[in-house]
């Protein structure tokens, strides 16, 4: 019995060559998400890590300094929707590199979206809901500017 | 003809070993550093996922804030901030060599000074930030 081969990249179906090429798209976004992001994490452990007494230093109080300025707000905001798209488009690929049945391959995907999309909408309401000055809590734990 | 000006492919005898010892690429910093690319980026995103979980309990309490944000203060956790560093800036310093790879005329024949640059870089990074955290952690 006589059993044909394929070459060993062959494609499971054929590429489309119509519409826009997302996949095109999702690998020029890898790369200048990659570069913006740099910036925007190498700032943040910088100041949240470096400066002062580093990591020892964060607690409720120092959120309420840093988000009391727009600028630390955006930086944030901006960290979060570009790193969790990079993460989660990178998850994406390595899924499509291992995992085999069509199901466990729709679940893992899924469930990537899911969790970004998710965390997307929790952070981005944390950063412009917060409170720095929440009422009924010990002043203790508070911003100083909370007294004023 | 006494001058051969045509180019030959080489026999395959001196192009490929006998021995199994990789090819151009595997075994080689070419795919070691895919390979540390893929387990940083993997590690970096299951971290944001918790790490943004515990940043939302600033809309919980105080207090709820407080005693998650303790926990990244304590010895251990200050080792494995070490640690997601040091992915990070991996990760970060190779990503940009990808980049370069990618769109500088001569990033494909510098891959390999490249991905020795960016071992270099992470040392320099890791020895500025290393000592720094750790007397933060361990002194507080
Ligand atoms: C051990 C290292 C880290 C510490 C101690 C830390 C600490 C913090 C703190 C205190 C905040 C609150 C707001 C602020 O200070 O800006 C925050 C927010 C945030 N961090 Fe980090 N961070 C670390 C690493 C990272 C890394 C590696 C990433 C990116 C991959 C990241 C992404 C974010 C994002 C996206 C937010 C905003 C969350 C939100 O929108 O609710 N952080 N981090
Ligand atoms: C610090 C700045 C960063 C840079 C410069 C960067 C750069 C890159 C680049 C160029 C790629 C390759 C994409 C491709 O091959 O098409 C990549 C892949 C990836 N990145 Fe990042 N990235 C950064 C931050 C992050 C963060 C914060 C995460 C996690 C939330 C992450 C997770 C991943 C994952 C999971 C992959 C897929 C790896 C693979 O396919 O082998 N990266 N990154």
């Amino acid at each position: 019995m006589s059993q044909t081969i394929e070459a060993p990249r062959t494609p499971v179906r054929p590429a489309r060559n119509k519409g826009i090429n997302w996949e095109k798209w999702g690998w020029i976004y890898m790369r200048v998400s990659g570069v913006i992001l740099v910036v925007l994490i190498f700032g943040h452990l910088f100041m949240n890590l470096i400066v002062g007494d580093g990591v020892s230093a964060i607690d409720f109080a120092f959120v309420g300094g840093k988000w009391a300025d727009p600028f630390w707000q955006w930086w944030d905001v901006a960290m979060l929707w570009l790193a969790l798209i990079h993460g989660g488009n990178g998850m994406r690929t390595i899924v499509n590199d291992y995992a085999r049945g069509k199901m466990t391959r729709s679940i893992l995907k899924g469930a990537i979206f899911a969790s970004v999309a998710i965390l997307i909408l929790l952070g981005t309401l944390v950063v412009f809901t917060f409170d720095p000055c929440p009422t009924g809590q010990p002043a203790d734990l508070l911003p100083s500017f909370c007294a004023a | 003809m006494s001058v051969q000006t045509e180019k030959r492919t080489p026999p395959l005898s001196t192009t490929t070993s006998k021995r199994p010892a990789g090819t151009l690429y595997r075994g080689r910093e070419g795919m070691w550093s895919w390979v540390l690319h893929r387990i940083t980026g993997v590690a970096i995103f299951f971290f944001l996922l918790v790490h943004i979980l515990d940043t939302a309990l600033v809309r919980v309490s105080p207090e709820a804030y407080n005693a998650v944000i303790g926990t990244y203060q304590t010895p251990i956790m200050g080792l494995g901030e070490v640690a997601l560093v040091g992915a990070i800036v991996f990760h970060a310093f190779n990503g940009v060599r990808i980049v370069l790879i990618d769109f500088w005329s001569k990033g494909t024949r510098y891959q390999k000074v490249m991905f020795y640059v960016v071992i270099a870089l992470w040392v320099i990074t890791m020895l500025g930030f290393v000592p720094r955290h750790l007397i933060n952690v361990f002194s507080h």
